[in-house]
């Protein structure tokens, strides 16, 4: 966490995942983006050193700039292939091999979707597919719900980090939730990273404020009018959401309390 | 490289290719770079350094993928 040199540092854990160190606690997507050049500006933007990229099919008769690694480097980001458009534990499973195949890591995040309308997962196939995955010994970031029973079972059977949503992917309605993804990160051993659903750095705050290990968004910075700027904001936002959970915040009380002196006061 | 063609499906669609072609003969005619595309063939996929060795057959089902953009 980057923070000005004049404010007393906050002793903070670094966010480990399946092994490996990250820099940043905000992932992001690098999805729906105007352009490449935009796309880049903006991920620079957020301080983000892990972003999410999606496997297809190589469209032949376009071209081939069209695939992702043209324009990042893998050594500077981490690429963590997602399971987007995954429906079955199966399908889920064929992308995560031919993710892993090109020789990234061992990591994918997993997302098996139950419904077209609201894209919420599908958490028994997500079980299902995440049984098989970390038994060939992928680390597997377990996109689910914020069902504090699930999240416990992905733990069990080895995830690497579970991932609640805040809210529906690509709805920009916020954390609507806050109780049960506080219950989840105080339950689970595994860092929490809550994907999907933030809108605008107020919400970005507010879910790091819970104690979540970290945030991973996309359309909130590509749908913006000015993305590298959303970039920057949502970095602020995580950080200062971050800091603002380890400093501990005042207790909540429905009455006033005042802020200067009773005593004293004149006759 | 023999006259003859087969016909192999790629990315969902069917193409006349030159039997004997390898895996890597063919990423080459596509002008793609093998160490960006994962290739599984009739649902397995390859190793890249098998690429060379592979012949592609006559209904061979492809699937040349890579990464995309996604959240």
């Amino acid at each position: 966490m980057t923070t000005d040199s004049k404010v007393p540092a906050v002793a903070d854990e670094p966010l480990v995942i399946g092994g490996r160190q990250f820099q940043s606690r905000l992932i992001v997507g690098t999805g729906k983006y105007a352009s490449n050049q935009e796309m880049v500006e903006t991920i620079e933007a957020s301080g983000a050193d892990t972003v999410t990229v999606a496997v297809r099919r190589i469209d032949l008769d376009r071209t081939k700039e069209e695939g992702i690694l043209y324009h990042l480097d893998p050594d500077r980001y981490f690429l963590l292939p997602n399971t987007a458009g995954c429906y079955t534990a199966d399908e889920a499973i064929r992308y995560a091999r031919l993710a892993r195949a090109a020789g990234m890591s061992e990591f994918v995040k997993l997302e098996v979707i139950g419904d077209e309308r609201t894209l919420l997962p599908d958490v028994q196939g997500t079980i299902e597919a995440a049984r098989v995955l970390i038994d060939e010994g992928f680390k597997v970031l377990a996109y689910t719900n914020e069902d504090v029973v699930v999240a416990l079972r992905l733990e069990e059977l080895g995830c690497s980090a579970v991932m609640p949503l805040a809210s529906p992917i690509g709805s920009g309605l916020g954390l609507v939730n806050p109780y049960y993804v506080r219950e989840i990160k105080s339950r689970l051993q595994v860092p929490v990273i809550v994907d999907a659903g933030v809108g605008t750095a107020s919400d970005a705050c507010i879910t790091m404020e819970q104690g979540v290990d970290g945030v991973l968004m996309n359309t909130a910075l590509a749908a913006a009018d000015r993305p590298a700027a959303m970039g920057r904001a949502m970095r602020l936002a995580v950080e200062a959401g971050r800091l603002a959970y380890l400093a501990g915040r005042m207790p909540k009380r429905e009455w006033a309390v005042p802020s200067s002196p009773t005593a004293g006061l004149l006759e | 490289m023999s006259e003859k063609t087969i016909t192999v499906t790629v990315n969902g669609d069917d193409r006349q290719i030159p039997s004997d072609m390898t895996v890597t003969e063919f990423l080459e005619s596509l002008d793609l770079h093998p160490g960006l595309v994962v290739v599984e063939r009739n649902r397995e996929i390859l190793d890249r350094d098998r690429y060379g060795d592979v012949t592609i057959q006559e209904g061979d089902v492809l699937e040349l993928v890579h990464f995309v953009g996604g959240g």
